[in-house]
C-alpha cells in the first residue's frame, strides 16, 4: 500500500475535511464572511457620510456686496459650507426654494441683505442662518476698518479619538470572529453526531483531541480570512487608519476562537439538531454583541448595563482589538482580555467535554 | 490474518428491557458471521458491543484477547466497521471521503482509487456524497471500511433500504470478502442474504440466541417435508397422492406442488413417467427454521 502520494495525519486529514465542508456551505460562507461584511460596509461606508456637513445651496439675485466682495480668505471657509448659484428673478427663485430645490436665496438692498429660508429642512435652515451671520459680521467688520480683537479656533474631537470606521471595524470584526467561531462549532459537531460520524470516528485509531484540533484549525484560518478581508476594506475603502501595533490582533483572534469555540463546543453537545445548535448559538451570541459594543458604543449606556458587558468575553475582545488596531496601545493592552478569553475558555470546554455526547 | 471473536453471556440492558439477555457466541478467523434477527432483537445491539460502541452491562467481549470498549488503537486498525446509517464527512466526494479515511488509519491514498474501482464507483469519484445513490452510498461505506484492509470487517445491515436487484449486486460484492481469510460478521433481517453469504448464522430473537450453525445444518435440522413442483396436467393428483411417501398433493393453475419427506422415490417417479418439466424442489428456508423456534411467523 505505498502507491499514490504519502498519507497525511490523521489531524491533517480530519482539518482538510472540515475545512472542504465548511467553504463547500455557501450558507455558511454568508453567516461567516458576508454577513459580518454587510454591517462594515453599512456601519463603515454608508454611515460615515454623514459625518460631514452637507453644503446648502443658496441663489443670489442680483448684486450681493457682502457676498461679492468678501475677503479671500473668508471666502474659502465659508465656501466650504456653501453654494453660491447667481439667478435674474426672485419670484422664480422663492418657487425653487419652496419646492425644495435650493435652500435660501439672498438679496441685498443697499444696507438690507435679506435670507430667504425653508423651515422644511431644518438643520440646513440653522446652518445657511449661521453662514449668513457670519458673512454679514465679516462685511461690518471689514467696514469698520478695525482689526479683529477675538479670534476662534475650532477642533473637531473626533480627529483626537475616534471616528467611526475606526470604531466599527475592531469591534464588528470581534463579533464576525465571535459568531463564526461559535456557529462553526456548534453545528459541526451536531451534524457530525446526527450523522453518525463521531461514532465512526470513535472507531478509528485517532485521537479525540485531533477532532478538536482541527476544528481549532479551521476556526483560526477563518478568524485570519475574516480579519484580512476586514482590514483590507476598512483600510482600501473606508479610510480606517491602523496604529502600530495592530499585528497584535492575531493573539487576539486566536484566544477569541478558542473562547468561542468553546462556547460552541458547549451548544453542540446540548443540542440535539442542527438547527437548535445554530438557534442557541444565536440565542448567546447575538445579545453578547450588542452588550459588547461589536454594533455601536456603551459610553452612553447606564451603569449597570456596561457592568454585565464587562462580563463577557466579547467586550474584552473588542476592547483589545480597539487598543491594538485603532488606539495605539501596545502589548500590555493583552493582558486584561487574554486573561478573559483563557479563563472563558478553560471553564467552558470543561463544561462542554462532560456533557459531550459521541451518540445521537 | 482474521481474528477470532468471541462473545461470552453478553447483556444489555435500556432501563427495564433486556435488549440483549445473555448472548454468547464465538466466530472463527475467516468466518463469514451473521446474525440473523427481526427489527428489534437485539442484533445492532450486540454488533455495536462488539466493535467498541457500548460498554456491556454484563458479560464480555473479546476480539483477538483484546477488549473492544477500551479504544486501543492497535485493535481499531485490525477492524473496519460500517454502520448502520451512513457516516460521511459531508460535502466531500466520493474519492475525498476514502482518502480522508484512508488518512485516518495511516494508509496511502493510492487505495482510495484502488477501492472505488472495486467497489463500481470509479465513475462517481469526483461526485458528493449526498448526490450518491443508496446503493453507491451504501457501497462506498463498506469501501470506507476497507480502506486500511481490516482482519475483521463489521457490517450493520449493509443491504436494508436497497432496491432488489442493488441487492443482488452488493452480494456479489459481501461474497468474496472473506475470501483472503478476513472474518466477516455481518447483521441482517433478510433470511435469504443469511442463506447465500453465511458461513454460520446465529437466529436471534427477543434478545436471545435462539440457535447456531451452518444455513444448510439449520435447514436439515427442520422437520418439514420437501416440495416438488412441476408443470400442472402431467401427472394426474390422485394418481400421485398414492405414490410411496408422498404426504399432500396441491395443484393449481401454475404447478402441481407435491410434499412430500422423502423426495427420492418421488422424484424417480416423475422421472420414470417423463414429468419432469418446470421441475423444482425446495427444502425449508430459514424462515420455517424461524417458525419452528418462535412458533411466530418471520416478519422482518
Amino acid at each position: 500500500m505505498s502507491r499514490g502520494t504519502a498519507a497525511r495525519s490523521p489531524l491533517g486529514a480530519l482539518t482538510g475535511a472540515m475545512f472542504k465542508g465548511f467553504v463547500r456551505d455557501r450558507m455558511t460562507l454568508f453567516w461567516a464572511v458576508a454577513f459580518p461584511l454587510m454591517f462594515l460596509v453599512l456601519f463603515g461606508g454608508v454611515f460615515t457620510g454623514q459625518d460631514e456637513a452637507p453644503k446648502v445651496d443658496v441663489v443670489q439675485v442680483g448684486a450681493v456686496p457682502v457676498l461679492d466682495d468678501l475677503p479671500a480668505a473668508a471666502r474659502d471657509s465659508i465656501g466650504e459650507g456653501l453654494d453660491v448659484e447667481k439667478r435674474p428673478g426672485l419670484d422664480a427663485a422663492l418657487d425653487s426654494l419652496r419646492e425644495g430645490d435650493v435652500d435660501a436665496v439672498v438679496t441685498q438692498d443697499g444696507d438690507d441683505v435679506t435670507l430667504h429660508f425653508s423651515q422644511a429642512d431644518q438643520v440646513k435652515a440653522a446652518q445657511v442662518r449661521g453662514l449668513f451671520q457670519a458673512v454679514v459680521q465679516i462685511a461690518d467688520q471689514a467696514a469698520s476698518g478695525q482689526a479683529p480683537r477675538f479670534t476662534l479656533s475650532t477642533e473637531q474631537v473626533e480627529d483626537d479619538s475616534l471616528e467611526q470606521i475606526q470604531y466599527v471595524t475592531p469591534s464588528l470584526l470581534g463579533w464576525a470572529v465571535a459568531m463564526s467561531a461559535t456557529f462553526g462549532a456548534a453545528a459541526n459537531l451536531v451534524a457530525w453526531r446526527v450523522s453518525g460520524l463521531l461514532r465512526r470516528l470513535r472507531l478509528a485509531p485517532i485521537r479525540t483531541s485531533s477532532v478538536v484540533l482541527a476544528r481549532v484549525g479551521v476556526s483560526v484560518v477563518i478568524a485570519g480570512v475574516q480579519a484580512a478581508i476586514f482590514i483590507g476594506l476598512g483600510v482600501g475603502a473606508f479610510g480606517l487608519k491602523l496604529t502600530g501595533w495592530w499585528p497584535l490582533i492575531v493573539p487576539l483572534l486566536l484566544f477569541g476562537t478558542l473562547s468561542f469555540l468553546s462556547i460552541g463546543m458547549l451548544a453542540g453537545a446540548v443540542s440535539r439538531t442542527e438547527e437548535g445548535a445554530v438557534g442557541l448559538a444565536n440565542f448567546v451570541v447575538l445579545p453578547m454583541a450588542f452588550l459588547s459594543g461589536s454594533f455601536f458604543p456603551l459610553d452612553g449606556a447606564p451603569t449597570w448595563l456596561r457592568a454585565v458587558s464587562s462580563c463577557l468575553p466579547l467586550k474584552h475582545l473588542n476592547d483589545g482589538m480597539l487598543d491594538v488596531m485603532v488606539r495605539g496601545q501596545g502589548p500590555s493592552a493583552l493582558l486584561v482580555p487574554i486573561a478573559v478569553l483563557l479563563a472563558f475558555t478553560v471553564v467552558l470546554s470543561a463544561v462542554a467535554a462532560r456533557v459531550f455526547r459521541w451518540e445521537a | 490474518m482474521g481474528a477470532a471473536i468471541t462473545v461470552d453471556a453478553l447483556v444489555m440492558t435500556y432501563g427495564s428491557l433486556r435488549a440483549v439477555d445473555g448472548v454468547s457466541f464465538d466466530v472463527r478467523p475467516g468466518e463469514f458471521f451473521g446474525l440473523l434477527g427481526p427489527n428489534g432483537a437485539g442484533k445492532t445491539t450486540t454488533l455495536e458491543t462488539v466493535e467498541g460502541l457500548r460498554k456491556p452491562d454484563a458479560g464480555s467481549v473479546a476480539i483477538d484477547g483484546y477488549d473492544p470498549w477500551k479504544r486501543q488503537p492497535e485493535l481499531q486498525r485490525r477492524i473496519g466497521v460500517q454502520l448502520q446509517s451512513s457516516a460521511f464527512f459531508e460535502r466531500l466526494t466520493a474519492r475525498e471521503q476514502l482518502v480522508t479515511f484512508a488518512s485516518l488509519y495511516g494508509v496511502a491514498s493510492g487505495r482510495a482509487d484502488e477501492l472505488l474501482e472495486q467497489v463500481g464507483l470509479t465513475d462517481k469519484a469526483n461526485s458528493p456524497v449526498e448526490k450518491l445513490s443508496g446503493g453507491q452510498a451504501q457501497r462506498l461505506s463498506i469501501a470506507c471500511a476497507l480502506v486500511h484492509d481490516p482482519e475483521v470487517l463489521f457490517l450493520d445491515e449493509p443491504t436494508a433500504a436497497l432496491d432488489p436487484q442493488a441487492r443482488r449486486n452488493l452480494w456479489d460484492f459481501l461474497e468474496g470478502l472473506n475470501d483472503s481469510g478476513r472474518t466477516v460478521v455481518l447483521t441482517t433481517h433478510s433470511m435469504e442474504e443469511a442463506e447465500v453469504l453465511c458461513d454460520r448464522v446465529a437466529i436471534i430473537d427477543r434478545g436471545r440466541l435462539l440457535k447456531l450453525d451452518t444455513p444448510q445444518a439449520l435447514i436439515r435440522g427442520l422437520d418439514v417435508a420437501t416440495r416438488i413442483s412441476v408443470v400442472p396436467g402431467l401427472v394426474r393428483p390422485h394418481e400421485a397422492r398414492a405414490w410411496p411417501g408422498v404426504a399432500d398433493v396441491v395443484e393449481s393453475d401454475v404447478a402441481l406442488v407435491i410434499e412430500t419427506r422423502d423426495p427420492g422415490p418421488v422424484l424417480a417417479a416423475l422421472a420414470e413417467r417423463d414429468a419432469l418439466e418446470g421441475l423444482a424442489v425446495t427444502k425449508g428456508t430459514l424462515e420455517d427454521v424461524f417458525l419452528s423456534l418462535t412458533g411466530r411467523e418471520y416478519r422482518a
